[in-house]
């Protein structure tokens, strides 16, 4: 571990919030493929797909329940949490091979980092707490006392507040991330596990597992201003389970992972309305966009796949064999 | 040993309130409101046949200790703070008095008491703007002639439980069953049960046998000899069935049964694959951490009773967070509401119907080991939510909340 800890760069700047990494990459030439890396909670790997090709190109071994997973700012790496090691490794992103491991706190599960790429905030579903983490250092700086069970982590546009959803607590806590003290706490509905920023900042939106709604949350003034709810024919209400949230560049098309109803409802960004509700496969968990917007892919945790959506066309296009139980998904330039 | 237990408990206890006590000060200038919510449980542990099963002298309470917990890690964001008050009682006449003490206190008791204890604590604290929290009592009576408009019910029925196993048994084609029956009255309601669940979910009991508790010990010096002698014989001629279901709630005989039966053949109910709300080796949908807090708290892993404790105290807990007050009269009413749904790490969001005030829930099936299963099966339909195929349901209900 040692020998291979020394390959990597000491001061490179690691880890990216997925909206972070969507946001700050280069403009890209529309021909180029990507590359998505898939977390595995049950078969403990990471299936690497080539978007191109759509096929998975490689599967890499790593610890116990990986689950949070996100390029670094350079694209050079591939953090993932693994929550029963205790730890977060890091994935070569040209090697495939895993090089590295940040001390993380006990049961990491999602983290977010700042934009400067020294600051790694990782929820600790175990003990209550936001560790921060000085990626450079590789230390523990700080940690945040937060509601029971913290899960879902995403920074501001502006990286001034650090919204950790506390699933038990119902509640999305809002950290100053200067004075490392919470300065608001909103409560949503029952088991809230994903927050997410327009890119203006305008808008937060927390998807609540259990409670079946995502909550608009004005970041101003800090209050649910709005509530999205899911209604699909045939399907009982306690099946549609909102997870993951991605939201366009632009804030006009929000797609909420709606879990074992097995389908993405695809929501209009500024009425809050449901335009449509996509087949995708059974249990759908995390979604990330192509850094070009053309395409969003969901991990479907029953099923073992991942589908792939033709954003423009708001259609499934293609599903893609993956490895047993896929969670998050993390996706950059080769 | 026990001795430095205690102190890590009570040295905790204070560590957390004197946490939660700056915590309130640094956020809020005013006192916090204080939530107080009685435990109101049984002072003897009944015996079982697995040294395994043996119930913890804190179980249930331990579990309501833990929401008190998980409510104030929330209540400090809120300035609520949340305290346990805890009563043991022997009998009927001792839980009406307790019931009367606590009810000077709060607004709120937990009950883990036999069905007509609580009902006589039911309609004691009639008129005093107390609600009861069911955690212990399984029986169907409590939520249909017997119901009270002051009573919520936390713990599965029953029927819930039998209907939870019968689904899966019929999931599974195991739908010839050999039905054995304890002698005492709880295993006769509970055979009740199953015999409902068979015929609603389409198997077949093709026999019935009762074994009779004859009395004697529980463990005895010589082991397992005589009963390695008896089971095949009491299960010997039998027509042909798929699973035996035994109804022995008093456990006298159901945990002899596996292994010993005289043909090869699984054993359900009150021993082998058991239905229940909860179980110790439950770790689906982010159980694990709550296993994980209750055993820094109680040093053993959560059962049935902590579990049903544990929502109790949760739901009091979410009335006063949703109504951002302290206020019993609101909290109840927020709890009857509509609008009233928690979370239990059981996959699904619970709630309350409200034709008898039992919560809807998952029944889980355990082996001991593992989760074997979860009901509601797949398939198995219903217009307004597919928890509502366990149990006594809407059109079927006797009960008139009064």
């Amino acid at each position: 571990m040692r020998k291979l800890r020394d390959q990597l760069p000491k001061r490179a700047p690691l880890a990216a919030s997925l909206l972070a990494a969507a946001l700050c990459l280069p403009p890209i030439a529309p021909a180029s493929a990507f590359v998505a890396f898939v977390s595995n909670e049950k078969g403990n790997t990471v299936s690497v797909i080539d978007t191109d090709s759509w096929t998975v190109t490689k599967t890499i071994k790593v610890g116990q329940r990986p689950r949070g997973i996100a390029y670094t700012r350079d694209g050079k790496f591939v953090m993932v949490a693994v929550g029963d090691d205790d730890t977060i490794q890091v994935i070569d992103a040209k090697k495939l091979e895993i090089v590295d491991t940040l001390p993380s706190g006990p049961d990491p599960e999602l983290f977010a980092q700042d934009a400067a790429g020294k600051t790694l905030y990782v929820a600790n579903e175990n003990d209550n707490t936001v560790t921060v983490l000085d990626l450079e250092k590789r230390i523990r700086i700080g940690d945040v006392q937060v509601g029971v069970e913290p899960e879902g982590m995403m920074l501001s546009p502006d990286g001034k507040i650090l919204i950790c959803t506390s699933e038990t607590t119902n509640m999305a806590h809002f950290i100053d991330t200067a004075t490392r003290k919470i300065v608001a706490n909103v409560l949503v509905d029952a088991r809230p596990r994903y927050a997410e920023f327009k890119s203006d900042g305008s808008e937060l939106w927390v998807s609540a597992e259990i409670g079946g709604t995502v909550s608009i949350i004005d970041p101003a003034k800090r209050e649910v201003t709005g509530k999205i709810k899911f209604a699909i024919p045939g399907l009982r209400s306690e099946a549609i389970q909102p997870v993951g949230i991605s939201l366009t560049k632009d804030g006009k098309t929000g797609f909420v992972a709606l879990g074992p109803a097995n389908r993405v409802a695809v929501v209009d960004g500024t009425t809050h309305e449901v335009k449509k509700y996509l087949l995708v496969g059974q249990r759908v968990w995390h979604m990330e966009f192509t850094p070009d917007e053309k395409y969003l892919l969901a991990t479907n945790g029953v099923s073992n796949d991942v589908s792939v959506i033709d954003v423009a066309a708001q259609k499934v296009i293609k599903t893609i064999q993956v490895g047993e139980l896929p969670w998050g998904i993390t996706i950059a330039q080769p | 040993m026990g001795g430095h237990v205690v102190l890590g408990v009570l040295a905790r206890g204070l560590i957390g309130a004197i946490g939660l006590i700056a915590a309130a000060t640094a956020a809020f200038a005013a006192e916090p409101v204080d939530i107080a919510i009685g435990y109101l449980g049984r002072a003897a542990v009944p015996q079982t046949l697995s040294p395994l099963d043996q119930p913890a002298a804190d179980d249930g309470v331990a579990g309501a200790r833990l929401a008190i917990e998980d409510n104030n890690t929330t209540g400090k964001f809120l300035n609520q703070r949340f305290t346990l008050l805890d009563r043991r009682v022997k009998d009927d006449e001792e839980a009406a008095q307790a019931a009367n003490e606590l009810a000077a206190k709060t607004g709120f008791i937990l009950a883990d008491l036999p069905a007509d204890a609580l009902l006589k604590v039911a309609d004691g604290l009639r008129g005093r703007g107390i609600t009861l929290l069911n955690v212990g009592a399984t029986d169907d009576r409590l939520r249909e002639q017997d119901c009270r408009a002051n009573v919520i019910h936390v713990a599965p029925t029953r029927s819930m439980l039998a209907d939870g196993l019968a689904q899966y048994l019929v999931w599974k084609q195991w739908k010839r069953w050999l039905l054995v029956t304890g002698s005492h009255d709880n295993d006769k309601l509970f055979a009740d049960a199953l015999r409902r669940a068979a015929t609603r979910f389409g198997a077949k009991i093709v026999e019935e046998r009762s074994f009779e508790d004859t009395g004697g010990a529980r463990r005895t010096d010589s082991g397992v000899t005589l009963i390695q002698r008896q089971m095949p014989v009491f299960t010997q001629k039998a027509a042909a069935y798929d699973v035996l279901v035994a109804a022995d709630e008093s456990e006298v005989f159901a945990n002899y049964l596996p292994y010993r039966t005289w043909d090869a053949r699984p054993v359900a109910g009150s021993a082998g694959l058991r239905p229940t709300s909860w179980d110790p080796s439950q770790d689906q949908w982010g159980a694990t951490q709550l296993q994980n807090r209750f055993m820094k708290l109680a040093l053993r892993r959560m059962d049935a009773l902590d579990m049903q404790a544990w929502m109790a105290v949760r739901m009091v807990g979410e009335a006063a967070s949703r109504t951002n007050s302290g206020d019993a009269k609101a909290m109840a009413d927020y709890l009857k509401s509509p609008n009233f749904t928690i979370a239990a790490f059981k996959g699904t969001r619970l709630s309350l119907r409200d034709w008898n005030l039992q919560l809807r829930q998952p029944i889980l099936l355990a082996d001991g080991r593992m989760i074997v299963s979860v009901s509601p099966q797949e398939g198995f339909l219903h217009q307004v939510s597919e928890l509502d195929t366990l149990g006594v349901d809407r059109p079927e209900t006797k009960c008139k909340l009064q």
